[in-house]
């Protein structure tokens, strides 16, 4: 099972079960710090003051202590946990122990900058800083899988020859004094270094703390699970799917920018120490399973926010986000499954939008018509398509990077031709960058989405109404991707992304097949962009720029389906939901919110360039398990005797 | 010459007048100053094993090229079962040649099935539409290349990794992944491109062996091989390829007996590269 380069040792050697009983103790007083005050005042938001009563940034740690505390008894095979660890992954508590340092320091750290001083801190915030390090040094002493050797690697040694020069550039930007030409320059030039030279010594702090923690993975075989009646085995997923969508809910309705800072936290290293712990990978099963169930709680669960929200603060949120990630989902199939790159993507959903608006029967439209929903939505849909394939034919003949020029072309031609067609320096069409104002609200039969409605006795407001029709939406390009992309089409399009010439050779028609993926793309960014002209009201062209701080737009619309994972249908909606949401959430990020994306881009492809939802791990996970059946390990002279036969 | 005396295991003889199923007329292939086919022509008849050898850089990769589309040649006309070949690779395909490269060119992140399913891509018709609707006929379809696929892993021996992606197979069974996926296309001609390049002596012969078993369903074959044992066992007839000029065709001995194959293609007495001792089993 263990390969010669791995091990499980711990990498602070503790006597006997000391590791085990601090890791206990910390995750403990990790959790119980949430039962005390963690400052005296309430200025600090989410009034942490009380006793007994966790509120906003305490419920994390209560449950990252949790998390941590169950782990733990469940990697020491305690009886009625063992379910939450089958893999028996001291790693697994680890990381759920750093997620409590995360969290926890996170806290202190914020409370003690937000107000001012240490002074602000009460007992509880310096239960919760201990006991969290105590958590995490103690499973650092508890068998850890490791490689055996990992050789220190020191950073090109130039990039050093920043330490001493960052300080000088910094001491000669004071020394200038402020009205001199050159003082504004020194700044930006100090200020760079300081980056730099930051980053430099941070990388090569990871490297030192890689080569002495040695963490790996050792090859830890999923057990079988014990044999449930499949009524259970449904009830489970039914119970995940509440969870993420408590969890989900919790993450969109986060009041401030710490508590969605720590939330983001302790959803990484919950997700990734019950990644760790065979919880996730066994759920995982059990959804591939029940691909029905599996859908129709996803779907169940997505639909009933609204019902979960008393206002329509966070159900707008949660339908700017659906329409995201919907067009995200939309340009997995062009990215993700054929291999285009589309820098210009948001552009169809422009389209969409605008041809919507057009037929809208707003009053600042030239075309005096109100279509239907329906005929709205196959406007939208088709004139999109047209447009991608006015597009793609011209440009799919070709290969390598002119389609991702041409696309990133197309996109600014779209917006500044949205700008021009304002009666000045074109036809009145558009109104220019004051776009089409006043698009009424779309009428169902019969059913008025601009007002509220009442089911089930919640009453839901106009967001809601449209984040159920979006919903609705979504689940046509989910449906559309997932039967497309598996079958002879979708084949076909992998193919051609993994090697465009044996495509070819195998009979496919490169050309033609990029045009209908890329013509598919175009028509479900229309689609969806037709249900946002009349959420937002207006369609204006700043909207579908390339970059910007704020999704959606084409850049970010790439970086959903590239972080979230390339391929796959959860991939993207989790990319775009956490792309969305993190601008939104982190206000104080505003200034540097292109910066922090591009190195979080950058760090995200240095150590996961599958994306954080790969594809086709469920094989991968399948041959991890089988690759120690000895037949398959000599299956090689097996098959060729019969290749004769 | 001592190469004739022991009875070598000589193919089953092809049908005699063979039915002419590949006709290529006098292609030349020219990057601009370099020629790299120079007025090649060959025909391959139905049922035929046929073998192209010649040095590093004679031309060989090149002329599949040509006869499958993917370089259109400066001249000359590939005609297969009477038609005119247009240089498009999937309609080349689609007219029933199917090929090998001599880089393995996997869709590596696919699954070993997949793989072959995507051969089958030019004999099915299923459009997106039917695919979003699922309706009865797609899913025959669906089951239907899925039953052929998996009937030709088994044919190759790679049934047993049918869920494995095909960049974790070893070397040797990404080679017979191929020829899989090659024939999913139901051809009735199959290029080989250097099929046993890197294979040990062992996986060779079995290699031997799947081209007979190849040819026994009805696929005629064109390989290219640099060895020559491999070629003299397999092939009805061999073409010579010399700096893209083809300087001699015939059987093993025509072949083998050659001056010019000698001098120039092995630049030594053919003893040292085919000797009788190689010729058993
Ligand atoms: N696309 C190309 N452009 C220019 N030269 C090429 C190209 N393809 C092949 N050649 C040249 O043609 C010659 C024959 O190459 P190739 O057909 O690969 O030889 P072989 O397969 O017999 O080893 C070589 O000199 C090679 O450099
Ligand atoms: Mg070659």
């Amino acid at each position: 099972m263990t390969t010669s380069t791995t091990e499980t040792t711990p990498v602070i050697a503790l006597p006997g079960r000391t590791a085990a009983l601090l890791t206990g103790l910390g995750a403990a007083a990790t959790a119980g710090s949430a039962l005390m005050p963690w400052t005296w005042t309430s200025e600090y938001p989410g009034d942490l003051t009380f006793y007994g009563s966790p509120a906003g940034l305490q419920w994390l740690a209560l449950t990252a202590g949790l998390v941590t505390l169950v782990l733990l008894l469940a990697t020491q095979g305690v009886p009625g946990l063992r379910w939450a660890a089958p893999r028996r992954s001291s790693n697994a508590v680890l990381l759920a122990a750093a997620g409590a340092v995360a969290v926890g320091w996170f806290s202190v750290i914020s409370i003690a900058t937000d107000l001012g001083g240490l002074a602000h801190l009460e007992p509880g915030g310096w239960v919760l800083a201990a006991g969290s390090l105590l958590a995490l040094a103690g499973s650092l002493g508890l068998p850890l899988d490791r490689r055996t050797a990992v050789p220190l690697r020191i950073l090109d040694r130039r990039l050093f020859l920043l330490v001493p020069i960052a300080p000088v550039v910094w001491f000669a930007t004071h020394a200038v004094p402020e009205d001199k030409p050159v003082a504004p320059v020194l700044t930006a030039l100090a200020g760079g270094l300081a980056i730099a030279t930051g980053g430099v010594l941070l990388v090569q702090l990871g490297h030192a703390a890689n080569s002495w923690l040695r963490l790996g993975t050792v090859n830890r075989p999923l057990p079988a699970p014990r044999a449930l009646p499949s009524w259970v085995e449904v009830a489970l997923i039914v119970v995940a799917f509440a969870i993420g969508l408590f969890a989900i809910t919790f993450g969109i309705d986060t009041e401030y920018g710490e508590l969605f800072t720590g939330y983001l936290l302790l959803a990484a290293s919950v997700v990734a120490s019950l990644g760790r712990s065979g919880l996730l990978p066994r759920l995982r099963a059990l959804t591939v399973k029940y691909q029905t169930v599996t859908t129709g709680a996803a779907f169940a669960a997505a639909a009933s926010f609204p019902f979960t929200q008393t206002s329509d603060q966070y159900t707008s949120v949660a339908t700017n986000i659906l329409i995201f990630a919907t067009v995200a989902l939309g340009l997995n199939i062009v990215v993700g499954l054929a291999g285009l790159l589309d820098l210009g993507y948001v552009a169809f959903l422009g389209v969409g939008a605008y041809s919507a608006a057009l037929v809208s029967g707003s009053p600042a439209s030239p075309i005096h018509v109100q279509f239907p929903f329906w005929g709205a939505v196959l406007t939208g849909a088709v004139v999109s398509m047209v447009f991608g394939v006015v597009i793609g034919a011209p440009t799919l003949r070709l290969r390598g990077d002119y389609l991702a020029i041409v696309t990133l072309g197309f996109g600014e031609i779209f917006r500044i031709t949205m700008l021009n067609l304002n009666g000045t320096t074109g036809p009145k069409i558009t109104n220019g960058s004051n776009g089409i104002p006043r698009i009424p609200d779309l009428e169902i039969l019969g059913w008025n989405l601009g007002k509220p409605t009442t089911i089930f006795g919640f009453e839901l407001g106009r967001f809601s109404n449209y984040y159920l029709l979006m919903l609705l939406v979504t689940a046509v390009v989910v449906l559309v991707f997932a039967r497309v992309g598996n079958s002879r089409i979708g084949r076909a399009w992998v193919a051609i992304r993994e090697d465009e010439t044996a495509a070819e050779a195998m009979g496919i028609n490169g050309f033609r097949l990029k045009l209908l993926a890329f013509a598919l793309g175009a028509c479900l960014a229309g689609l969806a962009g037709t249900v946002q002209a009349h959420v937002s009201y207006t369609v204006t062209p700043d909207q579908y720029t390339f970059a910007e701080a704020l999704p959606p737009n084409s850049a970010f619309l790439l970086a959903a389906v590239i972080l979230g994972g390339m391929g796959t249908i959860s991939g993207p909606l989790a990319g775009a939901t956490l792309l969305f949401l993190i601008p939104k959430k982190l206000e104080f990020l505003a200034d540097y919110q292109l910066l922090a994306f591009g190195i979080a881009l950058i760090v995200l492809m240095r150590v996961r360039p599958e994306g954080l939802i790969p594809n086709r791990r469920r094989q991968l996970e399948f041959h991890e398990a089988d690759a120690d059946i000895p037949a398959q390990a000599t299956g090689d002279t097996v098959a060729l005797s019969k290749a004769g036969a | 010459m001592t190469t004739t005396d022991a009875p070598a295991p000589t193919p089953a003889p092809a049908p005699a007048p063979a039915e002419t199923l590949l006709d290529v007329s006098g292609v030349t292939m020219r990057f601009g100053g370099l020629t790299a086919v120079n007025n090649v022509s060959l025909t391959v008849g139905r049922g035929e094993i046929i073998g192209l050898i010649g040095p590093n850089g004679a031309g060989k990769t090149t002329f599949f090229n040509c006869l499958t589309g993917l370089y259109v040649p400066t001249e000359g006309t590939v005609t297969y079962q009477g038609t005119v070949l247009p240089p498009k690779p999937h309609l080349v395909t689609q007219a029933g040649i199917a090929r090998t490269f001599q880089n393995i060119r996997l869709f590596a992140n696919m699954t070993v099935l997949e793989n072959v399913q995507v051969g089958r891509h030019s004999r099915m018709h299923q459009g997106l539409l039917s695919a979003v609707l699922r309706g009865p006929g797609y899913r025959r379809s669906e089951q239907e290349s899925r039953d052929r696929a998996m009937e030709l892993l088994e044919f190759t021996g790679l049934a047993g990794k049918a869920e494995h992606l095909a960049r974790n197979l070893p070397y040797g069974e990404q080679r017979k992944l191929e020829i899989a996926r090659a024939l999913a296309s139901d051809p009735g001609l199959l290029l080989l491109d250097e099929p046993t390049a890197g294979m040990n002596p062992q996986e060779t012969r079995a290699a031997e062996e799947l081209v007979f078993a190849i040819r026994d369903r009805g696929v005629s074959v064109l390989v290219i091989e640099h060895d020559m044992r491999f070629i003299f066992n397999l092939c009805d007839r061999t073409a010579v390829l010399v700096q893209g000029q083809k300087i001699v065709e015939g059987d093993r001995e025509t072949v083998q007996n050659d001056e010019r194959v000698i001098t120039a293609y092995l630049g030594a007495p053919l003893e040292g590269t085919a000797p009788v001792t190689e010729t058993d089993q």
